[in-house]
């Protein structure tokens, strides 16, 4: 059978056993649309969570940032795994003994505030529509890429999908469907890469294997002839770092709290039965997580070195067949610079502007025709990065059902993303908007109907997002991390561990956190992008790191505008006290 | 069961706050309005060791957060990698797998921890105690 039906299959298949599940989970009271009734086992939410955070992005392109930049990527790892540390140890446990629904709903109550609430709706529905756009686009860019129909169709079946199951089966339809999609997802990213980790080192865990000697009898490991070849084409050598020592530190605290506030995964935590079990599952999440993330960079040296030796040198007419084919949806391009006919790959973007522009005709050589100007270094290949994970199965020469599957994982894992930002979205503007702040006398009926118009409402927006990104979608992942570490993570976790904060205190942390993160990252992405570069930096420190100086900003406002300010009333202090012990948690419920 | 209307729980770690708590609020309203099976036995005492005990496990856990990926992974990375783990240079493996993986173990090691201090302070929310 060929790939393409294959890939019809697959998806197919996976989309009917979503659909299957959101009938089987279909919900009728908000306590089941927002929290799934509060009943989910924690190995179940675990799993759950990590579908909810692991994104089209983490599937598709991390291993190749990773392969491209090396060590430097490496913040990137440990930044957003890390995360879940702060949130299972300063969040998770007590927002579950808070027992109720929403993000901005702890952050209205402990702060006795209706401005709190909205200023955190806000954050949180830019952080989620940021997030979301680049999941329906990423859906899209699978379809055109597995199933070849247009971006914009693959937008609109992915969007019937999540409406479905999101629509019908709220947090109980996302949450067994993010199980499902972890196990298709999971399943699609290891096959390829133990076929990899066989093919170069003999060693069938890829976890191992990127640390072992390579089966060629050269006698090197992997990384030593990674460092060798990268070196010898002019790369910094792989496995050493070349990223500022501050500004490294400031990334890695900035991803770590900013996933720690991202509300699409805080909500997860509602969940479950009780608060040892929010606990819990918050370390079973970062080990399902981490079954990927481990292999990420293995399947980034893999690529890498695959790259580098299957394509340099090699004259064009014998390059391997995935070469061809993934030039020809545009993801690999090749200008001859120098005549030969021979594939050069060496550091340095190759064109002029980097993303090829192709032109209708081919080469002398069958290649297609670029009309970018060539740059005036030796690199002749352009190599966008998400080849380094779909590429994977031809390059292995896995049967083709392999490819399928990665068409399968890979929407699986931009859906699952999707839908839970999706339920946050209309969480909070049913629950925190309309029920708890403009129309309180609603049913608990009514307010299930607004969730639900909430969420048809969202996925038309996420859709329409997808379909005409906004072109600085690279940029905005920046915003996201950087607003919910500078906003709600604060907020929330001196919300628990101290008593005195208070509203006056809260507000005005989260208003100075959020201004001093967003204008430093407008001004240095669109208002003077010439300018962003280290020397211009304050510190040291890149827009993406700054949600840290964010973070920071808010707490000492917080603290000092709270201490000059009356401490808050003593129900608060009392519910304060209540938090933070274990016992009778019951399950979510309105007061 | 409406926990946080509950004023039992709070009546007894109110207070507790360290330097930062200067409220302290009329101590008769928190009397407990109605008998709760849970918090009945529970003292002063063993709220407020129970919480200094929960800040303690926290301190030393986000240490070794702490330690593992910004001073193994980022500070002294380079320096780690005149160690090899197998073919690892070690400050790199940190930076790859090694402070993923601690980070794993620290979460299971606050879960259990937690759960025993939970139960010798009688604050846990086991099935057999909880409400």
């Amino acid at each position: 059978m060929d790939t393409q039906l294959l890939s019809y299959i697959f998806v197919g298949a996976s989309f009917a056993l979503y659909i299957g599940i959101a009938i089987w989970s279909r919900v009728a009271s908000t306590k089941e649309f927002y929290v799934a009734g509060g009943g989910v086992h924690p190995v179940v939410n675990g799993m759950a969570t990590a579908a909810d955070w692991m994104s089209a992005a983490s599937f598709l392109s991390v291993a190749g940032l990773l392969a491209f930049a090396g060590r430097d990527a490496a913040v990137y790892m440990i930044g957003w795994t890390g995360g879940y540390v702060l949130l299972a140890l300063l969040l998770a446990p007590y927002l579950r003994k808070f027992g109720r629904f929403t993000v901005p709903e702890f952050i209205g109550d402990r702060y006795y505030s209706d401005i709190a609430r909205v200023v955190a709706v806000i954050c949180l529905i830019f952080i989620s529509f940021t997030y979301i756009a680049g999941q329906m686009r990423g859906v899209g860019i699978v379809f055109s890429r597995f199933l070849e129909v247009d971006i914009s169709t693959g937008v609109v079946i992915g969007m019937a999908i999540v409406f479905f199951y999101a629509v019908m089966g709220g947090m109980k339809g996302i949450t067994y469907t993010q199980v499902a999609q972890y196990c298709v997802l999971i399943f699609a990213f290891l096959v390829p890469a133990v076929f990899l980790s066989i093919m170069w080192t003999d060693n069938p865990i890829p976890q191992l294997g990127f640390g072992d000697r390579l089966n060629d009898g050269s006698g090197l490991t992997v990384l030593e002839k990674l460092d060798q070849v990268t070196v010898e084409l002019g790369f910094g050598a792989y496995t050493a770092a070349t990223r500022s020592k501050i500004d490294s530190l400031a990334i890695v605290a900035a991803l770590m709290v900013g996933t720690a506030g991202l509300p699409h995964v805080i909500v997860r935590f509602f969940t479950v039965p009780k608060v040892s079990d929010a606990r819990k599952s918050a370390g079973y999440a970062l080990a399902f997580i981490c079954v990927m993330y481990t292999t990420i960079p293995a399947v980034a040296a893999f690529s890498r070195l695959n790259l580098s030796e299957s394509v340099n040198e090699t004259p064009y007419a014998e390059a391997p067949a995935w070469f061809s084919k993934w030039e020809n949806t545009g993801l690999i391009a090749w200008r001859d610079k120098n005549d030969d006919g021979v594939i050069q790959y060496r550091a340095g973007a190759a064109l002029d502007p980097v993303k090829p522009q192709f032109t209708e005709t081919r080469g002398k050589h069958g290649e297609r025709t670029l009309s970018n100007q060539p740059t005036d270094n030796a690199n002749e290949i352009y190599v966008d990065r998400d080849i380094m994970v779909m590429a994977n199965p031809e390059i292995a020469q896995l049967p083709n059902w392999v490819v399928a599957l990665i068409a399968a994982g890979a929407v699986a894992a931009a859906l699952s993303t999707a839908a839970g930002l999706l339920l946050v979205i209309s969480a909070s503007i049913s629950h925190d908007l309309m029920k708890r702040t403009l129309l309180p006398s609603i049913t608990d009926k009514q307010e299930l109907l607004f969730a639900r118009l909430a969420a048809i409402a969202a996925i038309i927006i996420a859709g329409w997002f997808g379909i005409n990104p906004p072109a600085f979608v690279a940029q905005t992942v920046a915003f996201a991390f950087g607003m919910a570490a500078a906003s709600l993570f604060p907020a929330i976790m001196l919300g628990i561990f101290s008593k005195r904060v208070n509203r006056q205190g809260a507000i005005a942390g989260m208003l100075v956190g959020l201004a001093a993160t967003v204008s430093y990252i407008v001004y240095f992405n669109f208002v003077a992008p010439e300018l962003n570069s280290a020397k211009h930096w304050i510190f040291g420190i890149s827009p993406t790191g700054f949600g840290t100086v964010g973070a920071l900003l808010n707490i000492a406002v917080t603290l000092g505008v709270s201490r000059m300010t009356a401490p808050p009333p003593a129900e608060i202090q009392d519910l304060v006290d209540d938090i933070r012990i274990p016992a009778g948690a019951g399950v979510a419920h309105h007061h | 069961m409406g926990q946080s209307n509950d004023p039992a729980d709070s009546k007894i770690v109110a207070g507790q706050d360290g330097p930062e708590t200067v409220y302290h609020h009329d101590e008769a309203e928190n009397l407990p309005t109605h008998s709760h099976h849970d918090t009945e036995t529970l003292t002063e005492e063993r709220l407020k060791s129970y919480w200094q005990a929960n800040i303690k496990v926290l301190t030393t856990l986000l240490a070794a957060w702490a330690f593992v990926s910004f001073v193994c992974g980022i500070i002294l990375g380079d320096w780690l990698d005149q160690f090899r783990l197998g073919g690892f240079p070690l400050g790199f493996w940190f930076t790859q797998q090694g402070a993923m993986l601690c980070f794993v173990v620290i979460i299971f090691i606050y879960h259990f921890w937690m759960q025993r201090i939970e139960r010798a302070h009688g604050v846990d929310d086991d099935d057999n105690s909880a409400a």
